[in-house]
């Protein structure tokens, strides 16, 4: 299948919002390509035929009414914001300027 | 009685006498409570012990058991048998007002908005919440030593692990700090750890319990389960979490059965439940690797078994080889999704280190510990553009196969499957930390039950070098009250085994400052992760 190379390494952790040290993408370069040579067992399988299992008990979907009901109030949902301003919590700009 | 005495009860036993006035739900409580409190110093099992919030409770449930008698019999029949009985929590399951760890450093100071739907149904049941346990990060790991809040310590040996992920809750069982406790299973985190310490776990056909309320790992793989010192009690703490909860739209709308609540108390009784009963032994699951004293009890409990009246049939996985790689794609395919709320923005550990990617970048590098990080990396290049046929669609092929050859026994007669939950008794602390493969390696007898979705239960079968081993019981879909008939037939006709009702030797020393523990944990708070 593959092997990673740091460069790879470096951009999967980019993807993943993940900020590595140099010491830990070092240890995780080796150990991710030893789990991914793991992994080689399942090429022996031909599965061209086999149709994917996400969902093993099957279930139909299951509908309910759309009814409005009692949530977590303003307050309660804005508890554990690291930073709030009256009924909003606070983020670093994204769109530039200020 | 001395207090020390009411923690050597089985829940079903605390359950009669409360009932018949002979103890109350405090004195359970305070005992409980004092024998944790003792305890934890050397174990680190728990991670909040909540006396207060315990005793409140307790004084509630008094209060409802007292009316109930005044009632009369139909008063007391209409209570839960666990009204008044002390159980611990894993801390991934939400109760409002209270932390919610996970294990990890990133929901350090999350105080909970709701309960769990499990936590409302213990509630309902007038259970007692003594508090929440350790577990791995994330519920990612076999050992419990993957905790930003340091390692819990098998009460068998006191240089040695758990278990995991739900080592906090196996321990504290165990230990007799709690006579029930709740974990998860996604790869074997009930089971494994239950095995290792001595005890009985049982993890239940995927959509049994809902997950509303519990910190998501792998979603289309996690399950809640109950642990326990046997199989009547973990049985009462199944019935009183399972069913239908429209919060959780994967929680089937299958009823709870009724014989959860009414295992035979006689031995022989229980017994009777292996007459005709055709147990498959699946010759793949005595793997390579296996470690020689617990083949021997399995193989002799799968001996008394047959004595006993039942028919074993040697059987074949063909693909169980294949599952542990399906597995560790799928799961941290599925945790790296899961994991992406984790962002320091409306909750949780946040650090702010300038723009907006670096803000996720600081939060989440200094949030997560190391396996969780593997695990994400491992997930995200799984599904990443150019792999995502290759690893998760193959993976999730191989599972279509796995779950095929379960199919296949179970439709050809079998009732259940007997093998090892795990290839190893409890291995000291430190040995495997740094060898992820080797770790990921003491799942492999429990990890295609949830590739499957079935219901599995580990129940002890003896000790190897002193240390405790597990049978596990695996059965078809919806088969749970199967599963505990078998498992208490098995206690039944073990009843007199000399391993039975021992105590774990580690408690002998469990006070502090014994063991390595309360120096792993300083460690750990102090940031060495």
């Amino acid at each position: 299948m593959g092997t990673l190379s740091r460069a790879d390494v470096e951009h999967v952790a980019h993807l993943a919002r993940l900020g590595l040290t140099g010491e830990e993408l070092t240890r995780l370069e080796g150990q991710l390509n030893h789990i991914l040579d793991q992994y080689e067992i399942l090429a022996r399988l031909d599965t061209d035929a086999i149709p994917p299992t996400a969902q093993t008990i099957e279930l139909e979907n299951i509908l309910r009414d759309d009814v409005a009901r009692p949530s977590l109030t303003v307050d309660e949902a804005l508890a554990n914001a690291p930073a709030r301003e009256g009924d909003h919590v606070v983020v670093p700009a994204i769109l530039g300027g200020e | 009685m001395a207090d020390r005495a009411l923690t050597r009860l089985a829940a079903h036993e605390m359950a009669g006498r409360l009932r018949a006035g002979e103890v109350s739900a405090r004195e359970l409580a305070a005992a409980h409570l004092d024998e944790a409190e003792a305890g934890n110093g050397a174990l680190n099992a728990w991670l909040v012990i909540d006396r207060s919030g315990a005793l409140a409770a307790a004084d509630e449930a008094d209060a409802r058991l007292a009316a109930a008698r005044a009632d009369g019999p139909a008063g007391l029949a209409a209570l839960h048998p666990l009204c008044g009985v002390p159980v611990g929590l894993k801390d991934l399951v939400t109760v409002r007002g209270g932390q919610c760890t996970a294990g990890s450093r990133i929901l350090a100071g999350y105080v909970a908005p709701f309960d769990a739907h499990i936590t409302e149904r213990l509630h309902e049941a007038g259970a007692v919440i003594l508090g929440k346990l350790n577990m791995d990060e994330f519920a990612m790991g076999s050992s419990t030593e993957h905790s930003a809040y340091g390692p819990t310590a098998n009460p068998w040996d006191l240089g040695r692990v758990p278990g995991g992920s739900s080592g906090g809750s196996a321990a504290a069982v165990a230990a007799h700090h709690v006579p029930l406790a709740i974990g998860t299973d996604t790869g074997g985190s009930v089971r494994q750890p239950a095995a290792l310490c001595g005890i009985v776990g049982l993890k239940p056909t995927y959509g049994r319990v809902s997950r509303y309320g519990i910190v998501a790992f792998a979603s289309s793989l996690d399950q809640v389960g109950p642990l326990g010192r046997d199989t009547r009690d973990a049985a009462l703490l199944l019935h009183a979490v399972a069913g239908r909860d429209e919060r959780d739209s994967t929680s089937a709308p299958i009823a709870v059965p009724g014989e959860l609540l009414t295992l035979p108390a006689s031995d022989d009784e229980a017994a009777g439940a292996l007459k005709g009963v055709r147990l498959g032994l699946p010759r793949e699951y005595f793997v390579a690797g296996m470690e020689p004293g617990v083949e021997a009890r399995v193989r002799e409990a799968v001996g008394a078994l047959e004595a006993a009246g039942a028919e074993i049939v040697d059987v074949s996985l063909p693909h169980a080889d294949y599952a542990l790689a399906a597995y560790y794609i799928v799961a941290p395919a599925e945790a790296s999704a899961n994991l992406a709320r984790y962002d320091g923005i409306r909750y949780g550990h946040a650090v702010r280190d300038g723009d907006i990617l670096a803000n996720y970048l600081a939060t989440r590098g200094t949030g997560f510990g190391a396996e969780v990080k593997r695990r994400i990396m491992l997930g995200t290049y799984a599904l990443s553009a150019g792999y995502y046929d290759a690893y998760y669609v193959k993976a999730q092929k191989v599972r279509t196969l796995i779950k095929g050859d379960f199919d296949a026994v179970f439709g050809a007669g079998i009732d259940a499957l007997v093998a090892p939950t795990s290839p190893s008794v409890a291995w000291p602390l430190g040995a495997r930390m740094d060898d992820p493969v080797a770790m990921y390696l003491s799942d492999v007898c429990t990890l295609p039950v949830n590739m499957a979705g079935l219901p599995g239960i580990s129940v002890p079968c003896g000790l190897s070098d002193g240390l405790p081993v597990g049978l596990q019981l695996i059965g078809p879909a919806w088969s749970e009250a199967r599963l505990f008939a078998l498992a208490r037939a098995y206690e039944g006709i073990t009843a007199v085994a000399a391993w039975r009702g021992m105590e774990p030797p580690g408690l002998a020393t469990a006070s502090d400052p014994a063991g390595p523990i309360p120096a792993l944990r300083a460690a750990a708070l102090a940031g060495g992760h």
